[in-house]
């Protein structure tokens, strides 16, 4: 270990101690009468206003390995990478009158899960259990990644064992043990100065040191032209390019498109949605997380400061660029906060999903199928118990598992969370579909996406299968070079087999589910009467 | 009201009568300006090209990032327009 490795560790640990104090005192923050439910434990009582909602779901979208993913993926092939922009810009108008819809109805009849709300909305505990287990399967390798994010650094910081990353991680299970949703809010105030702080110097100093960017681009696109003859010479696809191609542009609108739609249907993004206490905060929301859109557009260009700085990644971990680019171009005791802000970045997302997935468990398997009498109190330990060991899974996923392992499923998870899309977010549109339909809908999407990720091979890794989203369109019988996002084929698949299955079943008259919500129920607003003290599934 | 399954407080809240808050509504036609920061960020013709540049970024770079204000514009519109008719 060098000694700027000492002095950048040296920063790394305060600061990570003393957020860590801060998710330990989150319990006492805005102390609820009783931590021991869902609403306190899971949700932060659903009283968090424009800022603290800003915080949280900005800290749970834009996570620690989008920082450290999307700079990787800029540098291996240039612009497509840069999907991640307009997929945080058309994501807000997307979603912004599909979300009030969801709080609305989730306030009134007291839902801590989209699969309560499709529980409740289509009275079919099946489909409900496949929205929770969908939920739960793509969370999974997504706090796994968070894993990936911290490792990054402390590799960077010459800390190569697992050593340091399981203690990391056991005092991220102690305080949301105890803090529940209070601990990822509060800490994400201190995670995003850090952020905000580095992004701007380094988005200064690094283009000053380098040249401009109009040298670094076209040091990166002397850079792809090289590799992309070499590659031609090979016989193997371009690497990639300053600007798009012409065999990825539907691939990159299609990708942008998908992830957009996906995001939301994310537990974690729903939780941190549920926790704000009125439609207002939701809607000034939609407006306000586009500042950090513009964050990861400027943090995506690092991409392209790596490859004019020379800078190599770890081995062939490229999540390695962005910390190794820091080590690179910053005194050591700015690396060191540079590094503990990715940290600490990774903190907030992992809280929050575990605590999502958890809710999960015990709202759609264990009440509806284990313990159907469960009251609040046994909820609330059945979730902080399951929070634990579902961190603990994504932790042997990491030491166990060849981390590229993790990518892939994340990318799989991306697919098959889509597939919930009919259920969830058109189910909060309208109650035209039949809840068998649906299921069928989920199956047929289901198996389109992961036949489509299978035939997807990764040149780099050499792996033949799950090797990306980007399937090849003349596998479908199309003379055609383009490339299109697997999950978007996926999900059409899955709304138009809902579609017709639902116009059968309405045909046969197959009896359908009742329907607990009423209209009113989707524009109920904050200090609107709930339907009963207690949540019920009914 | 008793309760969503009741069948009267469902009528009674769908008739706007018997004292039951005013039934909002979301709709405007102002929601239709959101469908401008969803439709423009995905069309890859408009921007998918090096020059002109600012400050060195490949109009491929700045424009994309640009478009974020189309959604701030759109989103801030349709939550302004909600409220006032409240």
């Amino acid at each position: 270990m060098t000694s700027n490795q000492i002095v950048e560790l040296v920063i790394f640990i305060v600061l990570f101690v003393a957020v860590s104090g801060i998710g330990f005192v989150a319990a006492r923050w805005r102390r609820p009468a009783d931590m021991m439910h869902l609403d306190e434990w899971g949700l932060g009582g659903r009283s968090f206003g424009t800022w603290i909602t800003w915080f949280l779901v900005g800290g749970d979208l834009y996570t620690a390995y989008t920082f450290v993913a999307v700079p990787a993926l800029v540098f291996a092939s240039g612009a497509l990478g840069f999907y991640a922009v307009p997929y945080t810009v058309i994501v807000y108008p997307m979603v912004f009158l599909v979300l009030i819809r969801l709080w609305s109805v989730s306030h009134r009849h007291g839902f801590v899960t989209p699969a309560d709300f499709v529980r409740a909305r289509f009275g079919s505990p099946t489909l409900a259990l496949l929205v929770a287990i969908t939920g739960i399967v793509a969370t999974m390798p997504y706090i796994a990644l968070q894993l990936v994010g911290i490792q990054a650094v402390l590799k960077t910081m010459g800390l190569g064992s697992h050593w340091p990353l399981i203690i990391a991680f056991l005092i991220l299970a102690a305080y949301t043990y105890q803090s529940g949703l209070r601990a990822p809010a509060l800490i994400a105030f201190v995670k995003d100065l850090l952020i905000y702080a580095v992004i701007v110097v380094t988005i200064i100093y690094i283009p000053y040191k380098l040249g401009g960017f109009g040298h670094i681009f076209d040091v990166a696109g002397a850079h792809f032209d090289k590799l992309n003859a070499a590659n031609a010479a090979a016989g193997k696809p371009p690497a990639g390019s300053t600007i798009l191609g012409p065999a990825n542009q539907l691939n990159y609108a299609t990708l942008a498109f998908g992830s957009a739609l996906a995001l939301f249907l994310y537990p974690h993004s729903v939780t941190g949605v549920l926790a704000s206490k009125s439609r207002n905060v939701v809607k000034r929301n939609m407006s306000a997380l586009p500042a950090y859109s513009f964050l990861l557009g400027l943090i995506a260009l690092l991409g392209f400061m790596a490859i004019a700085a020379g800078t190599t990644p770890i081995g062939t971990d490229n999540n390695t660029i962005v910390p190794r680019l820091f080590d690179q171009m910053f005194p050591s005791w700015f690396a060191g906060i540079a590094f503990a802000a990715i940290g600490i970045g990774a903190l907030v997302p992992a809280a929050i999903m575990s605590i999502a997935a958890a809710n999960l468990f015990t709202r759609n398997i264990f009440k509806e199928y284990l313990k159907r009498d469960a009251t609040p109190r046994q909820e609330a330990w059945t979730s902080k118990i399951v929070s634990l060991v579902v961190k603990f899974g994504a932790l042997l996923f990491i030491i166990f598992l060849n981390p590229q392992f993790s990518i892939d499923l994340q990318l799989i998870g991306g697919v098959i969370i889509l597939q919930t899309l009919p259920s969830v977010a058109l189910g909060l549109l309208t109650r035209w579909f039949h809840r068998w339909a649906l299921v069928a809908g989920w199956v047929a999407g289901m198996a389109a996406g992961v036949w489509m990720l299978y035939t997807i091979p990764n040149p780099k890794t050499h792996h033949l299968h799950f090797g990306g989203s980007a399937f090849s369109v003349s596998k479908l019988g199309f003379d055609t070079q383009w490339t299109i996002y697997a999950g978007f084929v996926a999900v059409l698949v899955n709304v138009v087999v809902a579609v017709i299955f639902t116009l059968i079943f309405k045909a046969a008259k197959a009896p359908d589910g009742r329907d607990l919500t009423t209209k009113p129920d989707y524009t109920a607003d904050e200090g609107d009467p709930k339907v009963s003290e207690v949540p019920v599934l009914g | 009201m008793t309760g969503p399954d009741s069948d009267g407080a469902r009528d009674a809240a769908e008739s706007d009568t018997d004292g039951e808050p005013r039934r909002r509504s979301d709709r405007s036609w102002w929601n239709w300006l959101l469908v401008i920061p969803i439709v423009i960020p995905l069309l890859t013709p408009l921007y998918n090209a090096d020059k002109p540049r600012f400050i060195g970024l490949p109009m491929f770079y700045w424009l994309q990032i640009a478009f974020i204000v189309l959604g701030v514009g759109a989103t801030t519109i349709a939550y302004q327009v909600g409220k006032r008719r409240r």
